[in-house]
Parts: structure tokens; C-alpha cells; sequence
């Protein structure tokens, strides 16, 4: 029971946090929780972005993607009724819009809380990268940018494939949005590469030789996609952020297999166990025979790699790759994420659990800020207080000072 | 008349009493050597004078009045003026503004006179014989004349006493002697100084009068002419010349040993040790002998890998092998126990059994993993066979005490089977409880046909364990001493020379 409570006490402060806010939210927001369930068809797909408060829909600008959801939400009924990898591809090439689902796979959930699930799929991926490298003592400030370069020649791609195999928009063959898929993702972790190699490789500050490719990275994406916005419809790339499967949005899938991954490499391995104690006493574990240079170098790679599969999810969301916004100052919220999960930012124990409830929790309150009508000018004040009272609840300082005084106040009124 | 003197001062750090009374003096006009082994207290006493710590008792005299200073700064302005073993100038300024820094001359309308300062500047050197290019950027000269311009602006206050902290140890022989130059040209201006250095070579070159430190306290002031090396050793390590020749190595030693585990032809690094010649077999134990800063250390660190050797060629059970990372060593089955815990060993914010764990794993690579249930059980064997004091493996192993995390140390690397095991300083800092059992231990795996190099500052040690010693100076080996002719005696006349 002691051992078990001490593996999660890490969870208490920002689960706390997270219930807080739905507390919050439960009482002052309207249908918060109604979570219905639907079925798939076009009709009500088209209905999904009008969510009540239209949350978080776009912190980006982006081209008309209200227009756009409601052409890729028709997709989504096919490819929802396979298992969760192959369905997408394989279903879109046959579409059959007017055959009502009648299996369970037929149908969703929809509502707040899944909404809320779906954006924060592209923070919780962030995370997972962040957390390695953060662990290791590191950081990564370039995710944003390289997701705006995964999300740029992707977009680049397919639009190249579909003008020259496309039968008509959205319904070609559609095995082929692997390839843009695959070309994200390799030059993603080549940037991840590229920052392994500077930062150990050369020895180059985290925060330096990340922020090369945070301000090189997106000039990078203007220079793929000439500077304009791609916008696709291609129904497989689509999918990814706004289909369906098992219920849930397929985006959520994503991110619980790649946490399920993440955690077999890193628990199921010795590779966590090297990561703490390189982030912890990075000399110290050299002189016990681990490649200390080797397993950062692999952290960022991993990040890269995340990177991209965000930045697939963030193009796939609003259906077009836009270099400037794309993964805009989602590097910060990856890094919060991660201090809120619990781990350090001098190195050492990491929790991916934390991540992932502190990435919910960054989302959470973003999506409540919108539905509260907060205007996106002011939102990240109210954010930026919210995060700074996870922080402080997890002080230990600060605890102890608030108990302090508690116990004081206790003291003098034991008195009287 | 002295220009300083202390009395009895003492110093308490959390209960632990670093100085006991000491009584010492310098006069104006000589170069007086501090010496002492490590934790003698020298720092401490320096510190005392300079003002960085307050003393718990005693007080401390300069120019015949009691003086209490605050800071060093405070001390400064009284004229005593201390150079560190590192050189904390800032290199990308030019020499100028170091020397001048803190006190820049000013013109009428309060702005830096950068004319005037490159003049004080220059005499501030003219001092000490250096026509250098003061706008020069201080990191475009070598660390010698670091160092000297280091000491310009220690004497561009009106100093009458100088403090050098080991301000030898970066410098190559013709540096030292051009520093040796100055401090004798210094002396002879009326300055005092005190010069604490690890090379004894150093102390009798220049060096008028010693004062030897022991455990917190005062062994003796003497004259450097009236006082043999060997004697100066002897006090520094607390035996009298008489008490070594009484003692001769009374343990019977293991002499049958197999074959050559590790042999070296020739190893070095340049600026860190002189080629050398180091081998060893099994079930033999190897000390290294020598003072501080003689280079011990240092062949251990090569032997490891840490730092790559530039020279010299080594063999691993006859194989050639090159060591230049310590996962070579390690997959070699060579294990190296540093010399500082806390920065080359332990892993503070990860359990005792994660910390077991880690060379084992290391050498295994990622994918070949124990389960939880045997790396307890591993954890749970080495805490019983070595008597480690917890509650269970999963503490961490920053709430160990000293000694306790030594074992746990030694727990990670015996669980690499290894075929030759280093222990640097493996008793420093610990009690003399857990002292004894390491020192047992060690017996115990050169019986069991380890080859075992240990390195301590405590001869003793060294003598008592070791069937083969080689003794270091000045980063050379100058002898080795093997079976019976192993005594305190030999060994230290060796260290002295």
C-alpha cells in the first residue's frame, strides 16, 4: 500500500487540479458533462464542430476550417468501423455515405469532455518528448516549429498526390496519405537528430541549440510550402484529428498508443532507468559505463519524432498547414505539462502519467476559458494563474509555509 | 615582530571541530609554507584570516592590532590579499580592467579614465617585471601569466601580506619559476607570504619557514633549512621518523598470484601524468602511493578510460585493448570506484537498488533487462553481505550516510563480476568502523582472485593491504616497492625523495 501510494504521489497535486477546474465547470457551465452518444453519419457529423461554446476549436487561424470539418466529417463514417490502425486508409477508398452504421462502431461519444480530449491529443504527444528531455536535464524549445515543418510537407505532399492521382477531392484512392505521413515524421525526427547532435554532440546548451531550429523552424515550413497555406481534404490525413474509431476520436487513440509505447520503452527497458540517472548525476553515470551522450541524443529524437505526430494531428485539425501558426507556443504548453506531471526540470525522476494529466489539465482550462467566453486576446492570464497555483501547491515550500501559518493561527486560537 | 599572528583559533562546523587553537605567525619579509593533508584545516585557517568565516574562538593579530574582519574585502583593505588555485579573473575582459577592477580611476565628470587605467594597470605589472599588452583580452595570455596578472591586482592595494592557495597546480615547470621569481623578488621588497602548495619540491625552493597542520591542529612552525623532508612527511601524516622505523608490515601477504590481468607499457597524458608503467595479476592487490596532486588519481582515471591516455599502449588478459571511454573498461570487466562520491558516484535521487543496478545494467545495454524480483533480490544479497544499514533497498541513496553509500558503491560494482576492481580513496570521509570492513573486503576479493588497485592518502592503509606499492611524485612514478620491502619507511622516503 506504501509503495503504491508513493508511485502516484507525484498524480495527487495536478489530479486535484483537474478536478478542481471540472468542479468548476460542472456547476457554472452549462452541459459540461452531457456526453451523447451519436451516430455516424453525415448529418450529424457536419453538426460536430458547432460544439455549444465552440471551444478551443482555434487557437489558430486558420482557412475557414468550420467549411472544412464538415467535408472531412463526412469521411468519417466509413472509417471508423475497422480496427483502429488500418480503418482509415482502407475504408475511405470505398465511400458509402448513405449506409447508416449500425454495428457499434457505428457510433461516438460527443461532448465537452471528449472535445476537450481531441485538442489536447497534440500537448499530450508534445509531452511525452518533452518529458524524456527534460528528464535528461534538457529541453526542447523547436517543437512547435518542427511540428509546423511535419504539418507543412505533409500538406505539401498530398496536395502534390492528390492533384496528380485524385479522382475527385477526397475520394481517391487514399492509401497514398501514408506517404506524406511517413515523409512527416522521418524529417521531424531528423530534427529531433539534429538537436541531439547539438545539444550531445557538440555540448551545446539545451535552451541554445533548441532554439536554433524554434526560429529557424519556421522559415523551414515557409520555404516547403512557398509561404502559402496548403489546405487538403484528403480523407485519410483527415482523419487523423477529426475521424472516429471505437467511440472515441481517433486522435485519442493515437495519443494512448504512443503513452502505451512510451512507457514499455522506458519502464519495460533500462532506458527510463538511464535517462533518470543521466538527468541526475550526468558524470556520475558515465563513470558507471552508460553512454550518457548516447541516451540525451535519443530523447531528442524521441521528441522529434513526437513533434511530428503532433504536427500531423495540428494539420489534420483544421485541414491545411499554416508555417506561422502551426504548434504555435505549443512548446511552452509541452514544457508546463510536464512541470505540472511532476517532473523536474533539473533532471532526474520523470512521470509520463503526469504529463499526460497535466496536458489534460492545460487543455481543460484552456477549453473552459472559451466556452466562459473569455476573449483568446486576455486567455492566458487567467492560464497563467492557474498554472502558477499548480505550481505553488507543489512546492513543498510553499506547502509547509501555508501549513505554518494554518498551524499558527491553530496555535494562538489553542490559546485563547 | 610578526606582521600576523593567530591565537588560538578555532573553528566548528556543525559540531565537527576543523580547527583546534592554532597559534602561527609570519613575519614580514619571508615566504612562509602551509602545509597540511587534505582536511588538515589549511583553508579553513586561510578563511579565518581573510575574513570569510568568522572564528568560533580565538583571534587573529595583523600589524599588532586585533583585527575582526567581516569580509575579504575587508581584509583587503587592511593589505591582506589572496590569490585561488583557480583564477577567478574574468577572460573576456582585457588586463586593464581586470587589475582596475572595483577601483577604476575616474575622470572629473565621474566616467571610467580608460587612458589612466591602462597606466595603473602597467605598473601594476612593471611590479613584478611584465611588459605585457595590457588591452589585450586577459584569456588571449596563458594561465602563468594569468595567474601573475592575478597577483598584479592582489598587489595593487597596498598589500603587505599575500595569501597563494596552491596557485601552482596549472602551471608547467618554467611557469613556476617565473612565479618563483616574482615571490622572491616580493619577499625581498619587505612583502610577506604564505604559499600553500601540495609540491614539496616547491616548498623547499622557495619557501623560508613551514608550518605544518594536522587534523585541525598546529604540529609546529619551523625552519624550512632545519627541516629533513622525511620529517616533514612524517608530521604531515602524524608519525614521528622513530615511530615508522618501529613499524615494518607485520601482515602475511598472499604471494602466489596468477596471471597478468591489466598490463600498461608507457601510459600518459600530457599536463596530467609522465608515461608510466603499471601491471597486475590475480588475487594481487596494487596500491598507489603518494601525496595529493601526485598523480594517482589520475592513472586511474586513464586505466578507466575517463580521461583517454595519449600515450603508451595497455593489454587486458593479453589482449590489447584501448580504454578511452569508461564503457569499454566497463564491458572489459574493469570497475573504478572515484575518488569523489558525490560528483563520480552515486546517483543521489535514485534508490539503492537502482543504484546497485546501473554498472550491471550498463554493461548489458537497454534491451537485456532483470525483472523487479531480481534486482531486489540482487539489492537484498549485497545489502546483507556488505552490512549495509537501511531499511530496505528502495531507499534512496541520498539518505545513506557516507559510508554507507561507499558500500552501496562497491555493491554496483561487484555486481559486474569485474576482473580488476580500482578503489580511490575508498575509506575517505567514512568511519573507521566501515573503514575496516572495506578494508577486509578487498582482502577478501584479491583471495578470491580479484586484482584489486587501491589508492588512499593514508599510507598506513597502503602499506597494510598492499603486496605491491608504486609510489607517485610530482605526477611521476618514482619507485615501486613490492613483498616485504613494503614499510612505512620506504614508502615514505620514496614520497619525500
Amino acid at each position: 500500500m506504501n509503495k503504491s501510494s508513493n508511485k502516484f504521489r507525484h498524480l495527487i497535486w495536478p489530479l486535484v487540479s483537474l478536478a478542481l477546474l471540472l468542479l468548476f465547470n460542472a456547476i457554472f457551465t452549462d452541459n459540461f458533462f452531457k456526453i451523447e452518444v451519436k451516430k455516424q453519419d453525415s448529418a450529424q457529423a457536419v453538426q460536430a464542430p458547432s460544439v455549444p461554446g465552440n471551444p478551443s476549436e482555434n487557437n489558430v487561424s486558420a482557412v475557414d476550417p468550420t467549411e472544412a470539418a464538415a467535408k472531412a466529417a463526412a469521411e468519417e463514417v466509413e472509417a471508423a468501423k475497422q480496427t483502429v490502425q488500418e480503418s482509415a486508409g482502407q475504408e475511405a477508398q470505398a465511400p458509402k455515405k448513405d449506409e447508416k452504421g449500425v454495428s457499434i462502431f457505428g457510433y461516438y461519444l460527443y461532448g465537452t469532455p471528449i472535445d476537450i480530449l481531441n485538442q489536447g491529443s497534440k500537448v499530450m504527444v508534445l509531452a511525452i518528448g518533452m518529458t524524456l528531455v527534460i528528464a535528461t536535464g534538457g529541453i526542447d524549445i523547436s517543437v512547435g516549429a518542427v511540428m509546423a515543418i511535419a504539418g507543412a510537407i505533409a500538406a505539401l505532399l498530398i496536395s502534390m498526390l492528390d492533384a496528380g492521382n485524385c479522382v475527385g477531392a477526397g475520394m481517391g484512392p487514399a492509401w497514398y496519405w501514408i506517404i506524406p505521413v511517413a515523409a512527416a515524421l522521418v524529417l521531424s525526427t531528423l530534427a529531433g537528430f539534429w538537436n541531439g547532435m547539438l545539444v550531445a554532440g557538440f555540448g551545446i546548451q539545451p535552451m541554445v541549440a533548441t532554439l536554433v531550429l524554434m526560429v529557424a523552424g519556421r522559415g523551414v515550413a515557409q520555404l516547403i510550402t512557398d509561404g502559402q497555406i496548403i489546405t487538403f481534404d484528403n480523407p485519410g490525413l483527415v482523419f487523423l484529428c477529426n475521424g472516429h474509431a471505437l467511440f472515441l476520436p481517433f486522435s485519442v487513440w493515437i495519443v494512448v498508443a504512443m503513452y502505451v509505447i512510451a512507457g514499455l520503452l522506458t519502464r519495460k527497458t533500462a532506458f527510463g532507468l538511464f535517462i533518470e540517472s543521466v538527468g541526475n548525476n550526468e558524470r556520475a553515470s558515465r563513470y558507471a559505463g552508460i553512454e550518457a551522450r548516447r541516451i540525451k541524443w535519443l530523447t531528442y529524437v524521441i521528441c522529434g519524432f513526437c513533434a511530428g505526430v503532433a504536427g500531423l494531428l495540428a494539420a489534420s485539425n483544421i485541414k491545411c498547414a499554416d508555417s506561422n501558426n502551426a504548434g504555435l507556443y505549443l512548446e511552452l504548453d509541452a514544457i508546463l505539462a510536464t512541470v505540472i506531471g511532476g517532473t523536474s526540470m533539473a533532471g532526474g525522476r520523470f512521470f509520463l502519467s503526469g504529463s499526460l494529466v497535466g496536458a489534460i489539465l492545460i487543455q481543460t482550462l484552456t477549453t473552459t476559458m472559451y466556452m466562459k467566453n473569455v476573449s483568446p486576446a486576455i486567455v492566458q492570464v487567467p492560464k497563467a494563474m492557474v498554472v502558477i497555483i499548480v505550481c505553488l501547491l507543489q512546492s513543498p515550500v510553499f506547502r509547509a509555509k501555508v501549513l505554518s501559518i494554518f498551524a499558527s493561527k491553530a496555535a494562538k486560537g489553542g490559546v485563547q | 615582530m610578526d606582521l600576523l599572528q593567530t591565537k588560538g583559533i578555532e573553528k566548528q562546523f556543525l559540531g565537527v571541530k576543523a580547527l583546534k587553537g592554532v597559534d602561527f605567525a609570519v613575519k614580514a619579509g619571508e615566504i612562509h609554507a602551509l602545509m597540511g593533508e587534505n582536511g588538515a584545516g589549511k583553508s579553513t585557517l586561510i578563511k579565518i584570516i581573510t575574513g570569510v568565516y568568522p572564528a568560533s574562538a580565538g583571534s587573529v593579530y595583523f600589524n599588532g592590532k586585533e583585527c575582526k574582519f567581516r569580509s575579504p574585502l575587508d581584509a583587503e583593505h587592511a593589505g591582506i590579499s589572496t590569490v585561488y588555485q583557480e583564477v577567478n579573473l574574468l577572460p573576456d575582459l582585457s588586463v586593464a580592467e581586470n587589475i582596475c577592477i572595483g577601483r577604476e580611476p575616474r575622470t572629473k565628470l565621474g566616467f571610467i579614465d580608460k587612458k589612466e587605467r591602462k597606466v595603473q594597470a602597467r605598473k601594476a605589472l612593471a611590479r613584478l617585471d611584465i611588459d605585457i599588452n595590457v588591452g589585450e583580452n586577459l584569456s588571449s595570455y596563458s594561465v602563468a601569466i594569468q595567474q601573475l596578472v592575478a597577483i598584479a591586482r592582489a598587489l595593487d592595494v597596498d598589500c603587505k601580506l599575500l595569501i597563494l592557495d596552491e596557485p601552482t597546480s596549472s602551471l608547467d615547470e618554467n611557469e613556476v619559476k617565473e612565479l618563483f621569481k616574482v615571490m622572491k623578488k616580493l619577499r625581498e621588497e619587505g612583502m610577506a607570504i604564505i604559499f600553500i602548495t601540495h609540491f614539496l619540491d616547491q616548498v623547499y625552493e622557495v619557501s623560508d619557514r613551514i608550518t605544518i597542520l594536522r587534523d585541525g591542529q598546529l604540529v609546529g612552525s619551523y625552519d624550512a633549512k632545519d627541516l629533513p623532508r622525511i620529517e616533514m612527511v612524517a608530521k604531515m601524516i602524524g608519525k614521528t621518523p622513530d615511530e615508522i622505523n618501529q613499524m615494518q608490515a607485520g601482515i602475511v601477504k598472499n604471494t602466489k598470484f596468477g596471471d597478468t590481468v591489466y598490463e600498461a607499457k608507457g601510459i600518459g597524458r600530457v599536463g596530467t601524468i609522465s608515461p608510466v608503467d603499471v601491471s597486475i595479476r590475480e588475487g594481487e592487490q596494487l596500491g598507489l602511493a603518494g601525496l595529493l596532486g601526485s598523480g594517482r588519481s589520475e592513472i586511474a582515471q586513464i586505466i578507466f578510460g575517463v580521461d583517454p591516455h595519449d600515450s603508451g599502449t595497455m593489454t587486458m588478459c593479453g589482449k590489447p585493448v584501448n580504454f578511452n571511454s569508461p564503457q569499454k573498461a566497463v564491458k572489459a570487466k574493469v570497475a573504478l570506484i572515484a575518488e569523489d562520491r558525490k560528483v563520480t558516484g552515486i546517483i543521489p535521487d535514485l534508490t539503492i537498488r537502482e543504484n546497485i543496478l546501473l554498472a550491471l545494467q550498463a554493461s548489458k545495454g537497454i534491451w537485456k533487462t532483470m525483472t523487479l524480483k531480481q534486482q531486489e533480490e540482487m539489492a537484498e544479497k549485497y545489502i546483507k553481505l556488505l552490512r549495509i544499514k537501511t531499511p530496505s533497498g528502495e531507499q534512496l541513496i541520498k539518505h545513506l550516510s557516507g559510508g554507507n553509500q561507499q558500500k552501496v558503491l562497491i555493491a554496483r560494482w561487484l555486481a559486474t563480476n569485474p576482473k580488476l576492481l580500482i578503489l580511490d580513496e575508498p575509506t575517505r570521509g567514512i568511519d573507521v568502523g566501515a573503514k575496516a570492513e572495506i578494508e577486509a573486503l578487498t582482502q577478501q576479493l584479491c583471495g578470491e582472485g580479484m586484482a584489486v588497485i587501491f589508492i588512499s592518502s593514508e599510507l598506513e592503509e597502503v602499506v597494510r593491504d598492499c603486496d605491491r606499492v608504486i609510489v607517485l611524485r610530482d605526477r611521476k612514478k618514482v619507485g615501486e616497492v613490492a613483498g616485504s620491502d613494503i614499510s612505512l619507511k620506504n614508502v615514505m622516503k620514496l614520497i619525500a625523495g
